[in-house]
């Protein structure tokens, strides 16, 4: 009886593992089989010799870059105050941050296109460096779910309250407080939000695409339709970008100062 | 200099009384000037760039083209293809989510019962914290290589058993093409909520339960399934949203061949069909109410299963 139970287990367990590694295996070998005669590392080599990879994924790092570091000077003192100096408004705050669950990107993105059309105010989508402001924008949106739960579980582990009063009577003012005593102690927190962030902002398609940026997802949508073996291989890049990412964050939990283990 | 509470009554003075000057001076305490100055950007960017585009598409869903109130938008909502799509995306989000959340559910199951091995443990969590990001367009290019006409496993099969899964109707680009891909992100999402949830279940309990002479699947009957119920109904809405929302993977796979809300609002923003800009604000309405409304019962659930977990 137990003993059928537990193979039971097992073929339950290995049915789930086969359906998570099947669709990474068949990739990777479907990224290497673009010569008949075997296997070779041509598709990727085309893909990099793609001046459109090179401009459509650095033009994504980069706006992933300034979402993060938007993201993070709009969280990161908003939650320290919060925490410290505003209890009152946490509920809106927390409010604020479930927004982005319930109003997916694309219901956001059309109201962006709406709102700063090029007959509005503050017509942004006209320009491309609108358009490239809008998509960081709507990235920080997306972002910050992420970003807050990070800070929020970092300021949580450090004694913020007793390093503000000790700063202050040093005789630092609040933004140098935060700029360098609370970011420095929660760094930790701040470059894992900001990780998955990347991972996720990396290859977005739906803003970017609504709002015609050169970005990265557009670029693998653009590419898979056109080609058979150049997609997997990006597909195949795209997965050891978010594992990076991913595996990053898991190595800084490690190293943050005793934070408590928080259910997501 | 006012009194605190404790040195008033050390005085000897019996009843505490409000002095005028301690209610103004907490009444200037109350409005931190220098910190709300210092949380102003968050709030004015959450205006701007959540609240406004989104309030202002609810607006212009009760709007006609000249600019006149009507609710005339969502009587044209009423066309087979509007009604089709929302039928069809319901359908979609539930069988992904009823499907990711009972096998989701069966795997941490094993995982947290059947292998005490906390490396394994850790392992599957940051594998599903992986899995649960590696959404969209790439996902859809994985399945496309796995199930796809051409696809390692359909030919593995085909070359094994002598199944055509094509030729027997499966179609990656189609429902049930679309709820397999999904699970690829719907299980890892439940795995790595229902995991706090279980660990939740102390051994105590089953203990308890089996000292009192109850068998297996009464522990899971009267305790177990009674205590993860409102975790495992709330990571229901929560898949559910999570899938009606979701766009760009069903696009990369199937195009404009599967019509779900979000693919027709996608084409009707591009300008590739409808051409009424109302419509579209109703459409988006009319998802922005299933969502909230499934994001809803989620969030009352988690406070309701968070009870367990302290």
């Amino acid at each position: 009886m137990i003993k059928t139970m537990h193979l039971l287990r097992w073929i339950c367990l290995s049915l789930g593992v086969a359906f998570f590694l099947m669709p990474l295996i068949s990739t990777a070998e479907f990224s290497l089989s673009l010569r008949r005669d075997g296997y070779s590392l041509d598709a990727y080599r085309y893909v990099f010799a793609d001046p459109d990879f090179i401009s459509s994924f650095s033009y994504s790092a980069l706006i992933a870059l300034c979402t993060i570091f938007v993201g993070t000077i709009l969280v990161v003192p908003t939650v320290y105050l919060v925490r410290l100096r505003l209890p009152w408004l946490r509920p809106a705050v927390e409010f604020i941050v479930l927004l982005p669950l319930i109003v997916p990107p694309i219901i956001l993105v059309f109201g962006y296109v709406r709102m700063f059309s090029s007959s509005s105010l503050l017509p942004l989508t006209g320009t491309s460096r609108g358009s490239d402001i809008l998509l960081i924008c709507g990235y920080v949106t997306l972002a910050l779910p992420y970003l807050y739960r990070a800070v929020d579980t970092g300021l949580q582990a450090i004694n913020a309250r007793v390093l503000t009063e000790a700063a202050t009577i040093l005789g630092a003012r609040p933004i140098t407080i935060i700029a360098r005593i609370i970011l420095p102690n929660i760094l930790v927190s701040v470059l894992s939000g900001a990780f998955l962030t990347f991972a996720v902002v990396i290859s977005e398609f739906v803003m970017a695409s609504l709002l015609t940026r050169p970005a990265f997802g557009p670029y693998i949508q653009r590419v898979g339709v056109a080609k058979a073996y150049e997609p997997a291989a990006l597909v195949i890049l795209s997965f050891f970008i978010t594992w990076t990412a991913m595996g990053l964050v898991q190595v800084l939990a490690r190293f943050s100062p005793n934070v408590q283990r928080e259910s997501k | 200099m006012s009194l605190s509470k404790k040195e008033v009554t050390e005085l000897g003075i019996s009843e505490p009384c409000e002095l005028p000057i301690t209610r103004r001076a907490s009444a200037l305490r109350r409005l931190d000037w220098s910190a709300l100055i210092g949380v102003a950007p968050f709030f004015i960017f959450a205006l701007v760039m959540m609240v406004a585009p989104t309030v202002s598409l609810i607006a212009n869903a009760f709007v006609d083209q000249q600019g006149h109130l009507t609710f005339g938008n969502f009587a044209d909502l009423n066309t087979p293809e509007v009604t089709g799509a929302f039928a069809e995306s319901i359908r979609l989000s539930a069988a992904s989510a009823v499907l990711g959340a009972i096998i989701g559910l069966g795997l941490a199951l094993n995982v947290d019962r059947g292998i005490g091995s906390t490396k394994v443990r850790s392992i599957v969590m940051t594998f599903c914290g992986v899995a649960s990001n590696f959404s969209g367009v790439p996902l859809a290019f994985a399945f496309v290589a796995t199930l796809g006409r051409l696809g390692l496993v359909s030919v593995a099969i085909k070359a094994a058993f002598g199944i055509d899964i094509y030729a027997k109707g499966f179609d990656l680009a189609s429902f049930w093409g679309l709820t397999v891909t999904y699970l690829f992100f719907q299980i890892p999402i439940t795995i790595t909520i229902m995991m706090p949830a279980i660990d939740g279940l102390r051994r105590d309990w089953r203990e308890a339960a089996s000292i009192l002479g109850a068998r297996s699947w009464q522990y899971w009957r009267h305790i177990g399934l009674p205590i993860l119920w409102p975790s495992l109904l709330g990571t229901l809405a929560l898949l559910f949203a999570n899938s009606f929302g979701a766009i760009a993977t069903a696009y990369a796979l199937t195009g404009y061949a599967v019509n779900i809300v979000p693919i027709l609002l996608y084409a009707q923003i591009r300008g590739d069909v409808l051409h009424n800009d109302s419509l579209g604000a109703a459409l988006a309405l009319g998802m922005i109410i299933v969502m909230a409304f499934a994001n809803t019962i989620y969030l009352i659930l988690r406070t309701r299963a968070e009870r367990w977990l302290r």
